[in-house]
């Protein structure tokens, strides 16, 4: 009898059913290549501007509207064919490119390019631009620079005039409050608008190869992304070594040994909100709920598509997908409605939203 | 300051002179009972009876009055300002100035499309979508340079600019300008029409199918050398023909093989399509097209003949039909609602003629009530805007100096040698006390510049007389410099522009070792006017210069003389001395950072 209640006993646990794993968003992934008329797989980053997608690559910009890519090169007055990054004015519909010979901006069918030497630009390596206001803001190898659209004036912030002490600016993110630049080697910088001071956010440990003071502080010093959420006053950051939240109050580290990351390797994290973010990484493209994470990519050994749901606790599942993205080596990617357009080392995918 | 004190002695100098209206473009009431009219000399809107010719108002607008907008229930008339970067919003019923908002720098036309004002911001190069009920500005487009004049479609979906100056290009290679198109619903640019070989562009109109547009242009010859006149060899006045009725757009020229109409500027065409009128500033006349005709001609032209359609003189023979004479310096016009009559604003007779466009004739002359005595400075802005001492017609000072400005060309002229010392175009305005003239200081006087020297190499014909001559000079030194936009009212400095004042200012390079007198920028770039009026070498000789030596070019308003140095070479600024400089002969800038060399143009953009 004794042996009867203990194995009913044990068998209850196994008779539960185990909790479904969280719902996370479910895309069909479209890819686009060269095949295609992409201008190169090598996608660095996408902007959608309505129903027309642009697409940063390493040969050329194209530009994805009513099914088809067109694409633009020196010859069609693009300053240099290495597009690092796109964005758009959103009041004039400007496309603002930043490469590695300058940077251009497209309007009504005419680039106007500037270079270091017929403008104000710091330096014609441009690794990213943003757009607010009036304001054009550039994240180049010498240094950040702003442009006033209305006077022309160009300021330029490097090691003399801001905290930064490495000036090899890569990303930059702004509010009508405050910019944020990821500084490649120094940290994240802030701008404030109304003050028009600078203010620095660094590794606490200083380590490079540790996390020792885990959510005391930025995760790394190397930073490869800012991502702000003006409403909220959250940012977000993506570095070589992890992923960083601040609410200006605490900060939360994510590493690939206890989050859903794929890896420590960030190229991008791009804010859904200040709960919700995504993070193009070297192994896959990850959602994060603010509680669960989701990951899609072709799986790292048979290339197969892979979509990885991590739930609070930490299990993982895999959910039945037949599409991916077009590679796991993630670059950037961008919101259009509720679909996603991803930039990625083997081309531009569009994940249509399905659930 | 001392700018700050020239403008004003300027402005004092003009201010002793009566104040003539200068009557610059009109539009007509909805119901075709009055003109409004915008003189720009006495920064005024004239309101005008349209039937008895008799003034109603004078409403004080702002500085320099330059465009104007009827609201389609006409109920308001905005005035774009172009020296005071507003635009003025004219309750017709009171015949007040209701409101006042801020445009972007030297707003030149103003146009209403649904909600929005738009401005095309001469300086700026942008054009400005300013809320019409609230003031606000909503957004800046990117135009060409010197976007100055808009035209609305006839559906209201779509709004054109033109502009008086080409884009930058590479070094002497064919000027282009543009029509930037755009879409009103979203106020966003939607497209670009790249218009080759056409450097100044003027008023746009449309048909009121919509189907066609007609825009008065030049078409400069500015590649080659000015080497005689006759053929249209320095400027062909033109209308550029675009819209679905003619599909790729093409340039036709309104000149005759012998006879030329210079500056064309207003464009009117009748509410039935059947005649299309340009007024031509410098010829003191109207040309009257027959469209149906133009249609004709331009449809029957084949590819090959459409893209040199812009060169042939005996194009006109095809579709103008009569130059009608009126006042003098005809500026814009405007039809009547019914299209029975046609308005002209003639500038320098402060008056208004009426033509009759069944008979297109002049029916009457409206004045407006200017100063009667007619200055010396009057007869010679009189002759600065006139073509007719230069050979057959072709062109006068204005042609090539726009409003006093310049055409953001460089040139081959007079004989030295083909190729050879090839110049920038300046503008005008300060030149006074800055002698010598000519690039290579090689005229003492501006007697010297627009006397023997304008007619034996330019104009080929006419010589002016002693008094003409003396007329002409007392206008070119009174003209004063526009209100620059990038120093602050109370002639202070920003940040920026007090670190450019230390470099352009500084005795020592970086580390430490003096620089010479003669490198120091205050050396050479001194007095009221930046120029100690000496011949210097800068280190910008081309292979095609005779000479190093360079007279010191003045560096008032230098922020908008684009392109820069002797030759043009220069497209911006900071290539002065990015591309330009490499040994420190034109000033020590190569141990200057980038934002070092940036603040240095802040501070020279505030001459």
């Amino acid at each position: 009898m004794r042996y009867a209640l203990l194995i009913s006993l044990l068998a209850v646990p196994a008779l539960a059913k185990d909790p479904a794993p969280p719902e996370m968003p479910r895309f069909q992934w479209e890819n686009f290549t060269t095949a295609n008329g992409l201008p190169d797989n090598k996608v660095f980053n996408v902007k959608v501007d309505g129903n027309r997608v642009w697409a940063a690559t390493e040969n050329g910009l194209g530009l994805y509207e009513n099914g088809k890519w067109k694409v633009f090169r020196p010859a069609d007055g693009l300053v240099h064919r290495v597009a690092t990054y796109v964005d758009v004015d959103k009041r004039t519909h400007d496309v603002w490119i930043a490469t590695m010979g300058g940077l251009s901006r497209y309007s009504g069918g005419r680039f106007d390019n500037f270079t270091q030497l017929n403008s104000g630009l710091p330096n014609d390596v441009v690794y990213g631009v943003a757009v607010k206001d009036d304001y054009v803001w550039t994240a180049t190898a010498a240094g950040a620079g702003r442009l006033n659209l209305k006077t022309g004036q160009w300021s330029l912030y490097h090691e003399r005039n801001t905290p930064m002490y490495e000036i090899w600016t890569y990303a930059v993110s702004p509010g009508s409050d405050k910019v944020y630049y990821a500084v490649w080697g120094a940290g994240v910088l802030e701008y404030d608008v109304k003050t028009e001071r600078w203010k620095d956010y660094n590794d606490p440990d200083g380590e490079t190869e540790m996390v020792l003071f885990k959510d005391q502080g930025l995760v790394h010093e190397i930073t490869t992304s800012v991502s702000y959420v003006e409403k909220e006053k959250v940012i977000w950051v993506a570095t070589y070594f992890g992923a960083s939240r601040y609410d200006m109050r605490n900060w939360k580290n994510f590493l690939q040994k206890d989050s859903g990351l794929p890896s420590d390797f960030l190229n991008q994290v791009k804010a859904v909100d200040g709960t919700r973010c995504w993070f193009s990484t070297d192994k896959g493209l990850a959602y994060y709920d603010g509680e669960n994470w989701a990951v899609y990519r072709p799986a790292l050994d048979s290339g197969k598509p892979e979509m990885l749901v991590r739930d609070a606790t930490g299990k993982v599942t895999q959910a039945a997908v037949d599409t991916a993205p077009a590679h796991n080596y993630i670059f950037g990617l961008d919101f259009q409605g509720d679909d996603v357009w991803v930039a990625t080392a083997r081309g531009v995918s569009h994940g249509i939203r399905v659930k | 300051m001392r700018i700050l004190l020239a403008f004003a002695l300027a402005s004092v100098m003009f201010a002793s002179e009566p104040r003539y209206l200068n009557p610059i473009e009109l539009a007509v009431s909805p119901d075709g009972a009055r003109l409004y009219i915008v003189c720009e000399g006495s920064d005024e809107l004239v309101v005008v009876d349209a039937q008895s010719g008799k003034a109603i108002r004078r409403v004080r607008v702002g500085r320099v009055p330059k465009g104007l907008a009827i609201s389609p229930d006409g109920a308001r008339v905005f005035v774009a300002n172009a020296w005071g970067d507003t635009v003025s919003v004219v309750d017709a019923a009171s015949l007040q100035v209701a409101k006042t908002y801020r445009a972007g720098f030297e707003p030149t036309s103003v146009a209403l499309a649904g909600p929005a004002l738009y401005t095309a911001n001469r300086i700026g190069n942008d054009i400005s979508v300013i809320d019409a009920a609230t003031g606000e500005e909503t957004r800046r487009l990117t135009a060409g340079r010197g976007a100055s004049y808009l035209a609305v479609s006839p559906s209201g979906n779509s709004l054109v600019s033109t502009h008086i100056y080409p884009n930058i290009g590479p070094y002497r290679t064919v000027p282009e300008s543009e029509l930037t198109f755009i879409d009103t619903h979203g106020s966003y640019v939607q497209s670009r029409d790249r218009i080759e070989n056409a450097a100044g562009m003027f008023h746009a109109a449309f048909s009121k199918d919509g189907r066609l547009g007609i825009a008065a242009q030049i078409r400069p010859k500015n590649l080659i050398p000015l080497a005689h006149v006759e053929h249209g060899f320095a400027l062909g006045n033109s209308i550029l023909v675009f819209g679905e009725d003619v599909g790729e757009p093409v340039q036709l020229l309104i000149d005759e093989l012998d006879r030329y109409y210079s500056m064309p500027f207003g464009v009117a065409i009748t509410p039935d399509k059947r005649t299309a009128y340009i007024s031509t500033t410098g010829a003191d006349s109207v040309t009257v097209i027959d469209v149906p005709k133009l249609l004709a001609f331009v449809r029957n032209l084949s590819p090959r003949e459409r893209k040199r359609a812009g060169n042939d003189l005996a194009a006109a023979s095809h579709f103008v039909t009569r130059r009608i004479d009126v006042g003098r310096s005809p500026k814009g016009m405007a039809l009547s609602p019914d299209g029975a009559r046609l308005y002209v604003a003639n500038r320098l007779d402060d008056s208004i003629s009426v033509i009759d466009t069944r008979l297109n004739q002049v029916e009457r002359a409206i004045p407006l009530g200017g100063p009667e005595p007619v200055t010396p400075l009057r007869r010679g802005e009189r002759l600065f805007y006139n073509a007719k001492f230069s050979f057959q017609k072709q062109f006068g000072c204005a042609g090539c100096h726009i409003e006093g400005t310049l055409d953001g060309l460089a040139w081959d002229l007079e004989p030295d040698g083909f190729g050879i010392d090839i110049v920038d175009n300046k503008p005008l305005e300060a030149v006074d006390g800055t002698e010598p003239f000519k690039w290579n200081g090689g005229n003492p006087d501006l007697e010297t510049e627009c006397g023997i020297r304008t007619e034996k190499f330019f104009y080929r014909s006419q010589s002016y007389s002693k008094t003409e001559l003396d007329d002409l000079v007392k206008f070119i030194k009174a003209m004063p410099a526009r209100p620059n936009r990038f120093r602050a009212a109370n002639g202070e400095l920003t940040a920026a522009q007090e670190r450019g004042l230390a470099v352009f200012e500084r005795t020592r390079r970086k580390n430490g070792a003096p620089i010479p007198d003669e490198l120091q920028c205050g050396t050479c770039h001194s007095g009221p006017k930046y120029t100690n009026q000496q011949l210097t070498h800068v280190g910008t000789r081309k292979p095609t210069d005779r000479s190093s030596s360079i007279d010191t070019p003045h560096l008032v308003g230098i922020a908008l003389s684009a392109p820069y140095l002797h030759d043009g070479s220069a497209r911006t600024l900071e290539e002065i001395w990015t591309v330009f400089n490499p040994k420190d002969q034109h000033g020590v800038t190569n141990d200057l950072s980038k934002d070092e060399l940036n603040d240095l143009i802040e501070y020279l953009k505030t001459l």
